[in-house]
């Protein structure tokens, strides 16, 4: 393009040029950043069907849809926000492109898998999409796709479910390529405890994908044979049982939000010490509750169906290993805040984020707590609560986890710095506009608001209304970090190698960094967060 | 009265001690994060404090802030279950009503030829719900009363409860059930035991609808197709009988005309032909439903109304 670009020495996003070159790329960064391009495109789409739905229910009656679409706008919304989107998310992004350089290995184990896997991702992901209008239907299932309903007017839950199956076999082939890494790959000298946190989140998040995702496959040959051989697995006209169908959806799909959650969880573990310049509060608590989190996150399925005619044993059981379940979260949440305690804290736009996720995530626990006793749940189960509640949880969590981690490694990834006043004004509108959409929807939520609704009673009207005045808000705030996040990949002003004065191994690279990371593998001495001489200190 | 938080049953009471104890810990810890957070961001900003301390943990601390809200939560799960059992628990007294769900309507059935559009209770008096689907998963949820159990086919799930005050409360389809699930409405009434009598034993039906109107109220056929000529779900009543349809069919598209014989054929196998620009599957066979005497009476409706044009 121009001579400054050959004057620039080489890195992973100019060692090679062309097309080609990226869909052939077998260098992690690379893949990452083709993950990071499809997701967002998914997310920008997904994001602007919730709007939509938003609007429509900013007043009673029709408003600008029909019911038929406004059941296609929440079946696709949630089809693609948790199955293409935050479930590979954060792993397949920053865990590519940030986990080999943070223990210091060239590549991950299998660079090649790597890249099949993101094709098995693509796939999956068009094949979900034409899951829900193959042979003619709007897609009307919801993304839980509970039979018989999913079954009797939608024929294509196989192709739905296979879609699953598909994008969650990527995220084995990922999980496996990371635990490989992980266990294989760490630079000599790094310990397990010596490994920083993000990648130890992603470690505890790749068990789950391993060990999760195959129920899909399971609940998909069921539902094969349920339909071509006839054998009543779910559907009750052929002596099946819908809650079996129920039980196996969640089984995966419960783990399946720690998947997502985990590694958001290890980005803010990252973000602040180094905005503290000070060592991480209580590493080993941090890196045992991931794991507690990942071991009893598998048996607390049963939370998403206490009204589903379950015995008494089985409600009150899967209540209480839901309650043990948030300990854990509760220990991150302190150990994060005491990391800041003492220390220089910088209000710099990745912390901003990372101090929201706290408390966006704080309200999701709680109000989780609320889902997780049976007498409250009952009231709440299926209304605006709950999608309140996992939107605090997976838009304040994952979302705002992801949001936080690009603009952290921006400047590593691209070498650029993005607008700094730019990405806190984005900020504000991304945070207000978050709590105004979302909040009103507890309070309608224990009235009785009625989740997957088109039309609603008019004592609702006011609080639908400041919550669709809430989405236009943070929407303004997503297209303006958006906006201010893609025009500087060119034109911002060059980023050094550290310029948050980072301690791990990924800032002791250049900005972007080199095709194979390091020159010389380097060789670890210590633990991770170790700030020996805050560049803050008055000297 | 129908105010939004009171609890109209015996229920209610420990379902909102449970919801009082977790929003105010909840609450307490949500408001300490915050002021602790908003503390530590000003008093060890970056401009009053550039000496990072260097420590990295504190045992006795990880240990009081597992404990501490381990009981806590003990307590929540103690509190949710307790208010919980009693849900489960129904007493031998209990009146029984049968509670229909289908695409996209509830009925309510006495078993003693009593069947309403409306859930009338009397007062004071235990009630058990035996919940009935006849196509897919719906949830019966009375917000009012604090219960919520999914309707699913083939399964016998029930729920029970008192009324303990009189007015009328609304009733919500909860799991999503299609097209028209926001609409799958309807009311519990509860009245005076000596009223609620009267009501039940009177098996005539008190209005002066024409006998096939009335049918097509209580099957709630009229919340898909209007009688106004406005488009809902299927195709609207209005000027029905004798009208030209042009209707698709597996053989292709071919026009009828909606004679007695057409409308019975659409009661009972209403997929075989679709009104064109409407959907298929969206409404069951109404065989095992209606009577062969309700649909003569439906036929009839329309025959007379046609006339009086």
């Amino acid at each position: 393009m121009n001579n400054q670009v050959s004057a620039e020495p080489l890195n992973y996003l100019n060692h090679k040029t062309g097309l080609w070159s990226w869909l052939t790329a077998t260098d992690h960064k690379r893949i990452g950043l083709l993950y990071l391009y499809a997701i967002s495109t998914f997310f920008l789409t997904a994001a602007v069907l919730g709007l939509l739905m938003k609007i429509e229910k900013s007043s009673i009656g029709p408003t600008i849809m029909t019911a038929q679409t406004y059941n296609a706008l929440f079946t696709l919304h949630g089809i693609i926000m948790i199955f293409i989107v935050v479930i590979p998310g954060l792993a397949a992004v920053f865990g590519n492109i940030c986990l080999p350089i943070m223990i210091g290995a060239k590549d991950v184990a299998f660079p090649k898998l790597n890249l099949f896997s993101f094709y098995v991702y693509i796939t999956g992901a068009c094949l979900g999409l034409y899951s829900q209008f193959a042979n003619g239907h709007s897609p009307d299932a919801g993304w839980t796709f509970y039979v018989p309903y999913s079954a009797e007017v939608n024929s294509n839950i196989i192709l739905a479910l296979l879609a699953a199956f598909t994008l969650g076999f990527a995220s084995i082939l990922t999980g496996l390529n990371f635990i490989v890494t992980i266990h294989r790959m760490r630079a000599p000298g790094m310990t397990w405890f010596r490994m920083p946190l993000f990648p130890w989140s992603l470690y505890a998040t790749a068990w789950i994908q391993l060990l999760a995702t195959p129920v899909v496959g399971i609940t998909l040959l069921m539902v094969v044979a349920e339909r071509t051989l006839h054998v009543g697995f779910f559907d009750p006209k052929l002596g099946g049982d819908p809650v079996l169908y129920q039980h196996l959806f969640w089984i995966y799909s419960h783990p399946a939000v720690y998947v997502m959650i985990l590694p958001a969880m290890g980005v803010v573990t990252e973000i602040f010490p180094t905005f503290s310049q000070k060592p991480v509060f209580g590493y080993l608590p941090i890196v045992f509750s991931s794991l507690a989190i990942a071991l009893v996150g598998y048996f607390v399925w049963g939370h998403h169906m206490f009204t589903s005619g379950m015995s008494y044993e089985s409600r009150w059981f899967f209540s209480f290993i839901t309650f043990l379940v948030a300990i854990p979260s509760a220990i991150k949440v302190f150990n994060w805040l005491s990391t800041m305690y003492g220390g220089s804290v910088d209000l710099q736009p990745p912390l901003l984020y990372a101090i929201s996720f706290i408390f966006l995530f704080t309200i999701g626990g709680f109000t989780g707590l609320t889902l997780g006793a049976v007498a409250t749940d009952i009231q709440v189960h299926n209304t605006d609560f709950v999608v309140a509640h996992f939107h605090y949880i997976i838009f304040g969590g994952m979302g705002f986890g992801f949001f936080a981690a690009m603009h952290y490694w921006y400047p590593k990834i691209y070498g650029r710095m993005y607008h700094i006043k730019w990405a806190k004004i984005a900020w504000g509108f991304l945070f207000t506009g978050f709590n105004v959409l979302y909040f009103p929807m507890f309070i309608m939520g224990i009235q009785g608001m009625p989740r997957r609704y088109y039309d609603y009673d008019p004592k609702f009207q006011l609080g639908q209304t400041i919550s669709s005045v809430g989405a236009v808000i943070m929407f303004i705030g997503l297209i303006a970090m958006i906006v201010n996040l893609v025009y500087h990949v060119r034109r911002g002003a060059k980023a050094p190698a550290n310029p948050w004065h980072g301690v791990t191994l990924e800032w002791q690279i250049p900005s972007p960094p080199p095709h194979e990371n390091f020159d010389e593998i380097p060789v670890i001495t210590r633990e991770p967060y170790v700030f020996d001489n805050p560049y803050t200190k008055e000297k | 009265m129908t105010t939004m938080f009171s609890g109209a049953s015996n229920l209610a009471a420990g379902v909102d001690r449970a919801f009082i104890f977790i929003f105010a810990i909840s609450f307490i810890f949500t408001i300490g994060i915050v002021v602790a957070m908003i503390y530590i961001l000003i008093r060890f900003s970056r401009k009053r404090n550039k000496n990072p301390q260097q420590f990295s943990g504190n045992v006795p601390l990880e240990i009081i802030w597992t404990v501490v809200p381990l009981i806590l939560v003990l307590f929540m799960f103690y509190y949710g279950w307790v208010a919980f059992a009693p849900m489960r628990k129904v007493p031998k007294n209990s009146m029984e009503v049968k509670v229909i769900g289908r695409m996209w309507s509830w009925s309510f059935d006495y078993g003693n030829g009593k069947i309403s559009p409306d859930l009338v209770l009397p007062l004071d008096k235990n009630v058990k719900l035996n919940l009935f689907s006849e196509d897919v998963n719906h949830g019966f949820f009375v917000p009012a009363f604090r219960v919520k159990e999914d309707v699913i086919p083939g399964y016998k799930n029930y729920m029970w409860f008192q009324p303990i005050a009189k007015g009328s409360y609304d009733i919500y389809c909860t799991e999503y059930c299609g097209l028209a699930h926001s609409s799958m409405l309807a009311k519990v009434v509860v009245v005076d035991s000596l009223e609620f009598k009267t009501w039940l034993a009177d098996l005539k039906v008190v209005s002066n609808d024409h006998p096939g109107m009335a049918v097509l109220k209580a099957n709630a056929c009229i919340t898909c197709h209007s009688l106004d000529g406005t488009k809902v779900i299927g195709p609207s009543f209005k000027g029905l009988f004798g009208a030209k349809r042009n209707v698709l069919t597996d053989q292709g598209e071919k026009e009828v005309v909606a004679d007695a014989d057409y409308i019975k054929r659409s009661i009972l196998d209403p997929n075989a032909e679709v009104v064109k620009g409407y959907n298929k599957g969206l409404m069951q066979s109404y065989k095992d439903v209606l009577k062969a005497e309700d649909i003569d009476k439906i036929v009839d409706y329309f025959k007379k109304s046609s006339e009086q044009k």
